[in-house]
């Protein structure tokens, strides 16, 4: 029957094609005279030229930009040695939590505390005490550098909320997969360490991908104890000049690199999401 | 001394008894079917039978040596029972010659070059010589099944465990499945199955096993069972699987 219009296109496909014309023309149409009542009523808001000299001021971008992006390579820098270092400790922590051996008991509750404690105290808060704290205590250089410990703040904190995800993560392994590999004369430890966890591992990149974005920007708490990244370059920049233009930059600059990371995510997500159903 | 003997084998789920005293002889080279409604208990005697559930009580003897004592470490044991499960279980993480080398390289620390030549000739006698390099959802149904078998044999058990294996297959793979199950039986393997599929427990069953509330209601060989049943439970419940 449909043969005869398999060369054509059926009347089901001239309608859609029809509607979709429809819509993109009101898409586009509504969407230039959004933008085009943006660029002609905002600067006409009282003011509007106040903010625009203290938030959006070229002059001010163009000379402190270079800068910021230079004070971002420490940002990426600090992100670059924690984020291993949380991948590792994470999923030590994740393991004695669930180590069933009487004689690693104590790991096993040290563990639980230690994702209890970092997951209840606020980021800042971490910083200060250890960033602070511990070169405080009167330690010889380099083992007072606000680097270390700054970071070690940061890795303590994101290793227990890394801990918590690899543990779902485990625990999204179907227990047949489980039961198959013990079938086979495998010990407790080589079910963990070849089947269940890889899987596991796979199955969490998605989440983790979110907690290195969270990471990249939480590294700038550092700036509070001495480092000076961008979040503090471009706070020295504003006292200078009396503008709030290089944090915009500072907060552009971020997007930069933050938004394809999300959507990078997102979209394992859905693929991870879709490949399960 | 039958290679592996049940006596009085008890499994409880909290309060819900699921094999409540279960004893059965299997010779050497014999293919047992064990059969009954979903809920009897055969797959959770399977799984007993491979330690993956702790008995309650009883004895399963190996060649005349319990290896349910409790406390004892299973892995000896479950290298000599290979099990193959409905859902294949196959690893998805893996090619189908890593699943199927995995197990022989880290329990009898074998190197792969070691492995190669058995693990290869295994492929080619089920027909899967070209699949070795692909994963499990590159596979069919009937393909990861007869992986898992494989993989299972890889480890040369002395016994197999089948939880109904063809029973998450599309109709048209059933057959390439249940044919590894008689090339095993002409090779003289021991093997134990639960099963919906009642013409091939028919034809190719030494003994068969009527379960139903966690007990075997009466056993004989299949000519018995299915055409003279003494007992009412059997009768009501084949009149029903052979309709």
């Amino acid at each position: 029957m449909s043969d005869s219009k398999a060369a054509g296109k059926t009347r089901r496909e001239l309608f859609e094609q029809r509607q979709r014309r429809r819509s993109t023309a009101i898409a586009a149409t509504s969407t230039l005279l959004f933008l085009l009542a943006v660029i002609i009523f905002v600067p006409m808001t009282p003011g509007w030229e106040k903010v625009q000299k203290s938030f959006f001021n070229g002059a001010v971008l163009a000379k402190t930009f270079p800068k910021l992006i230079e004070a971002f390579k420490l940002n990426i820098m600090i992100f670059l040695w924690s984020a291993p270092l949380i991948a590792i400790l994470g999923l030590l922590v994740a393991l004695a939590r669930d180590a069933k051996s009487p004689a690693l008991f104590p790991l096993k509750i040290l563990s639980a505390a230690f994702t209890d404690v970092f997951r209840g105290v606020p980021v800042i808060l971490t910083v200060y005490l250890i960033g602070f704290g511990i070169p405080g205590l009167g330690l010889p250089r380099p083992w007072n550098s606000p680097y270390i410990w700054g970071s070690l703040a940061l890795i303590l904190t994101y290793s227990a909320y890394v801990a918590e995800i690899f543990r779902a993560g485990i625990d999204s392994v179907h227990p047949s997969q489980r039961s198959a590999a013990l079938s086979l004369g495998l010990s407790e430890r080589q079910v963990m360490r070849d089947i269940v966890l890889p899987q596991a591992v796979r199955n969490v990149v998605p989440s983790q991908m979110n907690m290195l974005i969270a990471l990249q920007k939480d590294v700038s708490l550092l700036s509070f104890i001495g480092p000076v990244e961008i979040f503090r370059q471009a706070g020295v920049y504003k006292s200078l000049m009396a503008n709030f233009t290089p944090y915009v930059g500072a907060a552009i600059i971020f997007l930069v690199v933050t938004i394809p990371a999300t959507r990078y995510a997102d979209f394992l997500l859905a693929r991870q999401s879709r490949q399960r159903s | 001394m039958a290679k592996l003997e049940l006596r009085n084998v008890v499994k409880r789920f909290g309060d819900v008894v699921v094999c409540n005293g279960i004893n059965l002889d299997i010779e050497q080279g014999q293919m047992v079917c064990l059969i009954g409604a979903s809920g009897a208990g055969k797959s959770t005697l399977l799984r007993c039978i491979n330690l993956l559930e702790p008995t309650e009580d009883g004895e399963i003897l190996l060649d005349g040596k319990d290896i349910a004592v409790p406390g004892i470490d299973p892995q000896a044991a479950r290298k000599k029972i290979g099990m193959v499960f409905q859902n294949f279980n196959l690893f998805p993480h893996m090619t189908a010659l890593q699943n199927v080398m995995l197990a022989p390289r880290r329990v009898y620390k074998q190197s792969r070059s070691e492995l190669e030549a058995d693990v290869t000739q295994l492929f080619i006698r089920f027909g899967l010589a070209d699949r070795m390099q692909n994963y499990p959802d590159q596979l069919s149904g009937g393909q990861q099944q007869r992986v898992a078998i494989i993989r299972a044999l890889a480890m040369r058990p002395e016994v197999m465990l089948f939880d109904e294996i063809t029973s998450a297959l599309d109709p048209q793979l059933v057959g390439e499945v249940l044919d590894v199950l008689l090339k095993l039986k002409l090779e003289g393997m021991t093997m134990v199955l639960a099963t919906h599929e009642m013409q091939f427990a028919r034809q190719a069953a030494d003994k068969i096993c009527f379960l139903k509330n966690g007990i075997i209601v009466e056993e004989g060989p299949p000519q018995q069972i299915f055409n003279s049943p003494k007992q009412a439970a059997t009768k009501e419940f084949l009149s029903r699987a052979l309709k």
